[in-house]
């Protein structure tokens, strides 16, 4: 089976933001990156299925140069080799455009499946994959927990709300989203990070896939949250601030 | 303007209703008439349910092979109602259910989704979506671009049900023209896993957990907590993911929903599927290392410090 599955490159979570002088996006240059976390699911959930049905995983990456560390990663834990869409510096923030250039790298390769993270940790839209399944005309299915070959297809186990669970039968080609935490990530082993160095890594311009064009959305402005709520944060030592929540626990929220 | 509402036995979702009352609401504001359509296989009861609201007309979609949802089935019957009657916007719940599908059906129209919305404004006549990015430590206003029709989902708790405008509304029946082979995925009907022993929604005080924790061997530290308040423990996601705690105690979108009148968060940053589940809470008391975490926008009192500091100190405390 030839799987593919979109990972992303994402400031790491523990990031203090600041936003730009434009106004329009973060202050990105002095932050650590990482994998965003739901890929790392998507990641794992087909190398587990590789494992268990033999064939190729191709990850495809958009991003600038920085995310070929987050592909090295990719590979170093068991992906076969992996496409590059290289992109400037400015995240793509439309997911359509980004789609379509994804569709159109993985085109020649006819995947037999694709995985994609539910959402990605920056923009949060928890779009790309569904978008891409009707980019490329295949079937999908979301929140996806569990994976087998059935027949010709596959059946997956989607998660719904308030604890109810689904499966569902679909045929190849198809795209899944993967539920976060549904399995244990691997870690890279030392052979893995090895043989990552010798692994292939296809690098396309955006501009050959046709680029990110005149976005459909547009981020306006960003800016931090005004709260909601007045809240009374305490700080100081442990002692105090307990102390301090206790009498207003007591005495002004009176649920105590 | 036209609200697509998702609908389970018989009942309208909650946040579907919410979805409905942005509709209405922005609707007003524009000077727009409100439409709105439900979808499924004998679908009259359903519709009925909606037309004792301020609404210009309900479509009741109705077709046999939309009696279970399909994103197909969905995306296909949608396209076809949206193209006959081209709405300028249209509003969804953003709930599991339309996250499958919307993407798909606003793909095939050659437009991208503004999903997950808390907020709105209108600018000169256009209307500017509010949503949350880096897991809501950071807003934007997002716009769209193009020619309509504009598609948004609203986040659950972002607008309120209670705002619905009553009113009468008439209902059209519509078939979509839908072949089986048109539906690629085989659905079976949904399940439960187990049954819940423990129900957080009757408990007056909560004391949640989250990654702060670090390990399964620190979970005694907030349960101490816990008894001390005399409270039901519960948790964040990943903790549960983790089989730290069963997944009866997951509070948020795929856990269950509270509101008792004291929530203490341990740990927990607050991720908007965990803030969906529990910021209807009368007092919500806060405890995180990190100062830019969103749960301290829907707390009444934090305290930023080291959670095994402070909660010991806190047992203290409550015992004085």
């Amino acid at each position: 089976m030839k799987i593919a599955i979109a990972i992303k490159q994402v400031p790491s979570r523990e990031s203090q933001l600041k936003v730009n002088a434009s106004g329009k996006w973060i202050e990105d240059a002095d932050l650590a990156w990482e994998i965003n976390e739901p890929d790392a699911y998507a990641l794992e959930a087909g190398l587990q299925l590789r494992e268990k049905v033999s064939g190729e995983v191709i990850v495809i990456c958009a991003g600038p140069e920085s995310a070929a560390q987050t592909i090295r990663e990719a590979l170093a834990k068991g992906a076969d080799r992996a496409i590059h869409i290289e992109t400037d510096k400015t995240p793509v923030s439309d997911p359509l455009a980004l789609a379509r250039m994804m569709a159109k790298a993985l085109e020649p390769e006819k995947v037999d499946l694709i995985f994609t993270g539910l959402q990605s940790d920056d923009l949060g839209y928890g779009q790309t994959g569904v978008i891409l399944a009707e980019t490329m005309g295949l079937p999908h299915a979301t929140i996806v927990m569990r994976v087998e070959p059935e027949g010709q297809g596959i059946k997956v186990k989607r998660e719904l709300e308030d604890g109810w669970f689904q499966n569902v039968e679909l045929p190849l080609p198809a795209l899944l989203t993967v539920q976060s935490g549904a399995t244990k990530l691997r870690y890279a082993t030392l052979m893995g990070i090895k043989k990552a160095r010798t692994k292939e890594v296809k690098k396309i311009a955006a501009a050959e896939l046709g680029g990110p064009g005149n976005p459909s959305i547009l981020l306006d402005r960003v800016y931090f949250p005004e709260k909601t709520r007045h809240s009374q944060i305490f700080d100081g030592p442990a002692r105090e601030a307990a102390a301090k929540l206790v009498e207003k626990l007591r005495f002004e929220a009176r649920v105590l | 303007m036209l609200a697509v509402l998702e609908h389970r036995d018989g009942a309208l979702h909650k946040t579907a209703l919410e979805a409905l009352a942005a509709a209405q609401q922005i609707g007003a504001e524009l000077s727009v008439p409100v439409f709105a359509a439900v979808l499924g296989s004998n679908i009259d009861a359903v519709a009925q349910l909606l037309a004792g609201y301020a609404l210009t007309k309900i479509h009741a979609i109705d077709h046999e092979l939309l009696r279970q949802y399909t994103p197909d089935g969905h995306t296909i019957a949608l396209k076809q109602l949206i193209e006959a009657h081209k709405p300028a916007y249209v509003i969804l719940p953003h709930t599991y259910q339309v996250r499958d599908f919307a993407p798909r059906l606003a793909t095939s129209l050659n437009r991208v989704l503004i999903s997950d919305a808390i907020g709105y404004r209108v600018d000169n006549g256009a209307l500017v979506f509010v949503r949350q990015l880096f897991q809501g430590k950071i807003s934007a206003d997002v716009r769209f671009t193009g020619d309509p029709p504009h598609f948004a989902s609203t986040q659950a708790g972002a607008f309120r049900a209670e705002n619905l405008k009553p009113g009468s509304a008439s209902i059209e029946k519509t078939t979509p023209a839908l072949q089986p082979e048109q539906i690629r995925t085989r659905p079976q009907d949904p399940f439960r896993e187990s049954q819940r022993a423990v129900d957080l929604g009757a408990a007056q005080i909560i004391v949640s957990v989250g990654r702060g924790i670090k390990e399964a061997e620190n979970i005694p530290v907030v349960q101490k907590l816990a008894d001390a308040l005399g409270a039901e423990l519960a948790a964040s996601r990943p903790i549960c993911d983790n089989g730290w705690l069963p997944m009866e105690r997951q509070v948020g979108s795929s856990g269950q929903t509270v509101a008792p009148k004291l929530y203490v968060a341990v740990g927990i940053s607050g991720a908007i599927q965990h803030l969906v589940g529990m910021k209807g809470s009368k007092t919500i008391v806060a405890i995180n290392k990190d100062p830019e975490a969103p749960i301290f926008e829907v707390a009444d009192y934090g305290i930023v410090g080291d959670l095994f500091e402070v909660v010991p100190a806190l047992i203290e405390a409550l015992g004085k």
